[in-house]
């Protein structure tokens, strides 16, 4: 229920409304709930809101720790298996 | 898919569960609390449990809002739906879950009822503009994520003048049930419960901000860590919690930097201050009645609220005897230890909540783990 995903903006329309776009799927969301949202951000969508900008600094600093770890500590093999219902 | 792959990389994560192995110590044992049902769902999709070291452990928390919602209210909204001049607007969560004498919202939609499934609350909004000889009521559930959806639909229907829009408002609040845990006679008293941090949940906090934990993290000396949804984020912050319980800190932290910063969204929190207040106290299934933990409509938007525009009243209910469920969202329980788990009880016949919700913990053992425990 919580559960929410990073999209990205690529349209902004009239009354806080914008087109977002997820794994090539397109869909309409409201922004009323955030301000100063342009064409290229990222935005956290729950229920049809955004809730959050996604700070790209971040998220990329997070993403260039992961890739550090794997390197120093050295895993080699895939950890992760998805299981599928 | 930008900013989701990346945190499910798998060397990322066998490093990560590296680092854990090191970190942890031999000599005592970690209990960690994933408050969230988002997060128990990402801990089994992904197999982490195999990829820690025995003396740490996840014990799942209350943090699914179909499975806390108690029945009585469920029944509330089915009564709603059963009005001849209703339409019903819910999630779709909250369908099949079962009510008292087997009904489920389903169900009454099969018998005819008008029970709409919503994405969000801006249709039920226009379901009632486009309906305007019936009344439209939405089903509102979830914790903070959730809530100022509601709110805005709330202030979005006294700008259009609607006045065959309500809500049915049954919000809850994450911090008061992590603190009602920890003062459970379970965690306090019978030592039945141990929990010794908790991973805060990512998507609530973005609204709330982290500053809500940091009461009760001093207060019950228990570290949080504000955890995202990805595997890889959800194994960094078992690290650090594990770094804080080492280090004998019980603070804060936050590894959800990219969505969650301490003070939340300003504009979304004034919005549900606005609309809604806090109930002296709510029922909640599995915790009992938990003061300060729901919320309700301020008065000054009472026409829009179901509750009073048709005189609902909640009635006592019987749970099933034989669903643990309550005892499983308190974490008293595991699914397993549940006698009619994967038996009587399944998704596709769940006799409890915590088998229907995406995020129950039932569901998520159903789903990823009965093999594994079956050995």
């Amino acid at each position: 229920m919580c559960l929410a995903i990073p999209a990205y903006v690529e349209e902004l329309h009239d009354f806080d409304q914008a087109t977002v776009e997820v794994g090539g799927v397109r869909s309409k969301i409201s922004l009323a709930m955030i301000d100063d949202v342009k064409v290229g951000d990222y935005v956290i969508v729950h229920v049809g809101y955004a809730i959050t900008k996604l700070n790209v600094k971040e998220a990329e600093e997070s993403l260039a720790l992961f890739r550090e770890l794997a390197e120093t500590i050295g895993a080699s093999t895939d950890a992760l298996h998805p299981r599928v219902s | 898919m930008r900013y989701i792959h990346g945190f499910r990389d798998g060397k990322a994560a066998g490093a990560l569960a590296k680092l854990i192995k090191r970190e942890a110590r031999p000599d005592r044992r970690y209990h960690l609390m994933e408050f969230c049902g988002g997060h128990t769902h990402a801990v089994f999709r992904y197999g982490i449990p195999d990829l820690l070291p025995d003396n740490v452990e996840m014990v799942h928390g209350p943090g699914c809002p179909v499975c806390v919602l108690p029945v009585a209210r469920l029944d509330m909204a089915i009564e709603l739906a059963g009005r001849e001049d209703v339409i019903l607007a819910s999630y779709g969560d909250m369908l099949r879950v079962p009510a008292s004498r087997r009904n489920s919202l389903l169900k009454s939609r099969g018998q005819g009822k008008d029970v709409r499934v919503v994405q969000s609350t801006v249709e039920a909004v226009n379901i009632a503009r486009d309906n305007p000889d019936k009344q439209v009521v939405m089903f509102a559930i979830g914790f903070e994520t959730t809530t100022p959806q509601t709110a805005l639909a709330i202030q979005q229907a006294e700008k259009m003048g609607l006045d065959n829009f309500s809500v049915f408002c049954n919000h809850v609040l994450t911090p008061s049930a992590i603190q009602s845990i920890l003062d459970s006679p379970e965690v306090r008293d019978l030592g039945q419960v141990r929990v010794d941090g908790f991973l805060g949940p990512s998507h609530v906090s973005t609204i709330i901000g982290s500053e809500p934990y940091e009461f009760f993290a001093q207060e019950y000396q228990r570290p949080v860590v504000i955890a995202g949804f990805e595997p890889l984020d959800v194994m960094a912050s078992i690290v650090m919690l594990i770094r804080q319980l080492n280090e004998g800190r019980a603070e804060v932290e936050n590894q959800f930097k990219r969505g969650v910063q301490r003070e939340g969204n300003a504009k979304a929190k004034a919005l549900v201050a606005e609309t809604l207040e806090l109930r002296p106290e709510f029922a909640w299934r599995g915790l009992g009645t938990v003061p300060y933990s729901g919320l309700r409509i301020k008065s000054r938007f009472a026409r829009f609220d179901a509750e009073k525009r048709f005189d609902l009243v909640e009635r006592e209910v019987r749970e099933n005897k034989a669903c643990q469920c309550p005892a499983v969202i308190r974490g008293v329980k595991k699914p397993t230890d549940c006698e009619i788990f994967g038996t009587v009880c399944t998704p596709r016949n769940p006799i409890g909540s915590c088998m229907v919700s995406d995020e129950g913990a039932c569901a998520a053992y159903y789903r990823y783990r009965r093999y594994a425990e079956a050995g």
